[in-house]
């Protein structure tokens, strides 16, 4: 009888949507399954959204997740205002655009540099967390916090960007344009990021279908889905930018997505300035009185894929129903797809590739579990079982040339 | 000063609990140890064991399915152990405390040494609480 390791990974990460409990069960170096465990991030959000009043709502929905805290205000104000049946004034349409794009750059910079550390590039994670810094000073100067931003409220935002603000964001997006292009160019020449990454923990297509994954991890796939663009909103249909997407499936394709989005993102940006500099400062919010009893939903494409709320009113000051679904939930079960079958090492790297990153580091305790004999490894052991892999790489790399 | 104030003057090894937060906090304090914030320059280091540690960080509500690994985790670590809460969710519950499944802000389950408030709390405030409760105790 073969002896099967488990592996735990969690339940606490610092940079999951949810701290989730995920067990790989192995055969020597090879994940032969794994199961997973959630609810250890339960706040009862949805429960708690129908004692607070709309405007306290976003407020709430803000902290569902600290990386695509607009995403949620996006959709639920996209829900509200479907119920009211009220369209935005084109001012706070440009300036909702401008925060969720900002959104985007600082969260996948966030997962660049994750996902070098976990590949033993511990220089591209201090280098991608440092170019994020300056997009959270943005944030700070425009809306006055570097996370949780309480911009939305129904009918508009809460703050303007004025005239004065716009040179400095345009400034920046130049500035994280050659940064981007010196990442970019440090991670799509590198060969051993290569051949770390390519064909490694490949979603095909009709994975993708069958699990419903959304936002980047769908996308590259080759399944050509936004919600940016399929069910527009905000100031999306108004600007030019293209969708990208990838057809291979595997870690390199994801990257590759996010990286490439990331010019989009600034591209978008800009032309929303363009356009925030040719209209008349202040008009940001509608005076909304009442929201009727309706059905309403809002949909939003947060840094991880679409975002969904349902939200029923029954007139009063508080939604009487509030329904949320968050990207990860969904992108989480294509696991089941990517890591049976990898190595240990490159199961590390599948799992962070969704974006529910791996960072366990300093979650885990390595102990036997003397009943069954199965050997527990902790999360340096795994880490270092991926960096060595690595190095082992880069030496028969250097051996080639 | 004795033994014990001499060991937590400097280079305070720290384990990091997230709770049910939103990973605000989560996301900061790693901030912290990235170029810009450089914790590490005072020695500070994120260690992946509570039996290394000389600080608990936690962060955001517990809500019941946290409460007893956080008391485990009280348990196991080697005292003294200096808790520091973090955040709104970390000092009192934050948002979240009248959630469903709230099992009472930090300091109901253990005893807490300091206290940074922010949602999320700025990295330097976040430095700042810390390099004070060093030079403190």
């Amino acid at each position: 009888m073969s002896r099967k390791t488990l592996i735990p990974i969690g339940p606490y990460h610092p940079l999951q949507e949810e701290p989730e409990l995920f067990k790989l069960y192995c055969d020597g170096e090879i994940v032969r399954d794994i199961k997973w465990e959630t609810g250890y991030n339960h706040r009862g959000i949805e429960k708690l959204s129908e004692s607070k009043s709309y405007d306290q709502v976003f407020f709430l929905v803000e902290r569902i997740c600290g990386i695509c805290s607009t995403s949620h205000p996006f959709a639920f104000a996209n829900a509200v205002e479907e119920i009211v049946g009220v369209e935005i004034t084109d001012r706070t349409k440009y300036i909702r655009s401008v925060i969720g794009e900002l959104e985007r750059i600082h969260s996948h910079l966030l997962w660049v540099g994750l996902a070098g550390h976990f590949l033993g590039y511990n220089t591209v994670f201090m280098w991608a967390w440092k170019y994020r810094e300056p997009i959270l000073d943005l944030f700070e100067m425009i809306t006055g916090n570097r996370n949780s931003y309480a911009m939305f409220k129904v009918g508009g935002v809460r703050r303007d960007i004025e005239k004065s603000k716009i040179p400095a964001i345009r400034r920046e997006m130049g500035v994280i344009r050659k940064k981007l292009d010196l990442l970019t160019g440090a991670v799509m020449d590198d060969p051993v990021i290569h051949a770390r990454t390519k064909g490694v923990g490949i979603l095909t297509r009709q994975d993708i279908i069958d699990y419903a994954a959304v936002g980047p991890t769908a996308r590259a796939s080759g399944v050509d889905i936004d919600v940016r663009r399929d069910d527009p909103y905000a100031a999306y249909p108004l600007v030019n930018w293209k969708v990208i997407t990838a057809g291979a499936g595997d870690v390199f394709a994801k990257a590759e997505v996010r990286l490439l989005e990331m010019y989009e993102s600034a591209s978008i940006i800009e032309q929303c300035l363009d356009a925030l500099e040719k209209l008349e400062e202040g008009n940001i919010a509608l005076k909304i009185n009442e929201i009727p009893a309706g059905i309403g939903t809002g949909r939003a494409e947060a840094p991880r894929g679409e975002v969904f709320h349902f939200v029923v009113s029954d007139g009063s000051n508080s939604p009487a129903r509030h329904k949320i679904r968050a990207p990860s939930y969904t992108n989480i079960a294509t696991f089941k797809k990517s890591c049976i079958g990898q190595t240990i090492a490159d199961a590390t790297i599948s799992l962070a590739a969704v974006d529910p990153c791996y960072c366990c580091t300093e979650r885990m305790a390595a102990a036997y579990d003397s009943s069954s004999g199965e050997k527990i490894l902790n999360a340096n052991e795994l880490i270092e079982i991926s960096m060595k892999r690595t190095k082992e790489l880069r030496k028969s790399e250097a051996g080639h040339e | 000063m004795g033994f014990k104030d001499y060991c937590f003057r400097k280079s305070l090894w720290v384990f990091h609990f997230g709770g049910a937060s939103c990973n605000n906090c989560d996301i900061e304090i790693l901030d912290c140890l990235t170029p810009r914030h450089d914790l590490e320059r005072f020695g500070i280091l994120l260690v992946g064991s509570i039996r290394h540690a000389d600080v608990l960080l936690v962060n955001g509500s517990i809500n019941r399915r946290d409460r007893d690994r956080l008391l485990e985790l009280y348990r196991q670590a080697p005292k003294p152990i200096l808790v520091v809460a973090i955040g709104a969710c970390g000092c009192t519950g934050g948002i979240f405390a009248e959630g469903n499944t709230f099992a009472g802000p930090v300091d109901k389950i253990i005893p807490v040494d300091a206290y940074i408030p922010g949602c999320p709390p700025k990295p330097e405030a976040i430095i700042a609480g810390i390099v004070k409760l060093a030079g403190k105790k």
